[in-house]
């Protein structure tokens, strides 16, 4: 018994699945690096006293 | 099951008779081409703001602010899928073509919308995301569902929902709104008007078919060409003032001085005319405006973004 059956929906729709389907990995990607920027970004009342009065 | 009688040109469903929708007709919901103009007028009013911001935070922002562009654009369609019918320039879109459903429409408009607003908020702040939530209620609501078929002021006052992607780029960066933010948002609102007015005056059997009362219609079309050239004397006080502000320089001066310019002329043209002239030349005066206008708000954009990118060799700005 083959391990995947491909139904007729399959091919009528391929386009429109890959598709959501580089969407999704493009927002997860975009989340992920937001993520960083957040995360990473330097925060003004994490600065040193001295260089803060500067 | 097989599907050997699946035709892949046409997408007819061979078992239920009807069109498969593809991505693209999803995608083109979401009017790429107005979307273009809103990525690059929020990048413009992100980049000119006083405030840096984290490039993978404006990217990100950038492309929520499109999508929510994009969302109110799919909701247009879905509430003026009968007009769309009626005009031959719309007549193609997916809804009147019957390659998308009005009700797929609109839960891709809604969802999307939501999608947007909360991901602006997240990546950039409440501000941001406060002024895209009202962008895309303004769009659909205020304009398309009460005033597109009220009043032939509906381009006046609707104009207003694309002139504010500059203000969110800007709030996206600054977290507010200044004078600077204000004058990008009254750019456009007051060049929308002589741009639209003047694509409905050689398209004129368009709107008057799908009963919508474009200024053309109601108030004919020598009170059209009165209304563009008042329009443009608006247009260029505001151009001028926007040069005067922290965001201007030089650069801009001389470039909206001389769009300023041909535009006045542009218009002037445009007023002086009559149908008979217009007609007679298939209204190459209205098209060159027309075309001059897209040229018009593209530059001013551009100069700004000069004068920015100037500022860090100390040359940019007054």
């Amino acid at each position: 018994m083959a391990m995947k059956v491909e139904h007729a929906l399959h091919r009528r729709r391929l386009s429109r699945n890959v598709g959501l389907g580089l969407v999704l990995v493009l927002y997860v990607g975009l989340v992920y690096g937001l993520t960083i920027a957040k995360v990473g970004g330097p925060k003004p009342n994490t600065l040193p006293a001295a260089e803060a009065r500067e | 099951m097989s599907d050997a009688s699946f035709d892949n040109k046409t997408r007819i469903c061979p078992q239920t008779g009807l069109y498969e929708a593809q991505f693209g007709d999803y995608f083109e919901l979401l009017k790429p081409r107005v979307m273009s103009l809103v990525v690059f007028t929020a990048f413009v009013g992100l980049l000119v703001a006083p405030v840096g911001v984290n490039p993978m935070v404006a990217l990100a922002s950038i492309l929520f602010i499109a999508l929510g562009g994009g969302a109110s654009g799919a909701l247009n369609m879905w509430y003026d899928a009968d007009i769309d019918r009626k005009m031959k320039r719309t007549r193609s879109r997916p809804i009147p073509s019957g390659r998308v459903t009005e009700g797929e429409a609109f839960a891709i408009g809604i969802s999307l919308s939501v999608f947007a607003v909360v991901m602006l908020s997240l990546a950039a702040n409440l501000m941001a995301g406060a002024l895209l939530a009202f962008t895309i209620f303004f769009y659909v609501v205020i304009y398309t569902m009460w005033l597109k078929r009220w009043t032939p002021q509906n381009i006046v006052i609707g104009g207003a929902a694309g002139a504010f992607p500059p203000m969110i780029g800007w709030a996206v960066a600054t977290g507010g709104m200044s004078v600077e933010s204000v004058l990008m948002f009254a750019l456009t609102l007051a060049w929308t008007p002589p741009h639209f007015w003047a694509l409905a005056l050689f398209t004129k059997g368009d709107y008057a078919n799908a009963g919508v009362p474009m200024l053309t219609v109601t108030h004919g079309r020598k009170a059209t060409r009165a209304h563009i050239l008042g329009y443009t004397v608006a247009l260029v006080g505001v151009s001028i003032a926007l040069g005067l502000t922290s965001i201007g320089g030089p650069v801009y001066m001389v470039v909206a001085t001389v769009l300023n310019l041909l535009f006045l002329r542009g218009a002037w043209a445009v007023w002086r005319r009559t149908d008979a002239d217009s007609d007679a030349d298939k209204h190459a005066a209205e098209r060159g405006l027309f075309k001059l206008s897209l040229l018009y708000l593209f530059l001013h954009y551009g100069a700004l973004l000069i004068e920015a990118s100037l500022k860090p060799f100390e040359m940019g700005g007054w």
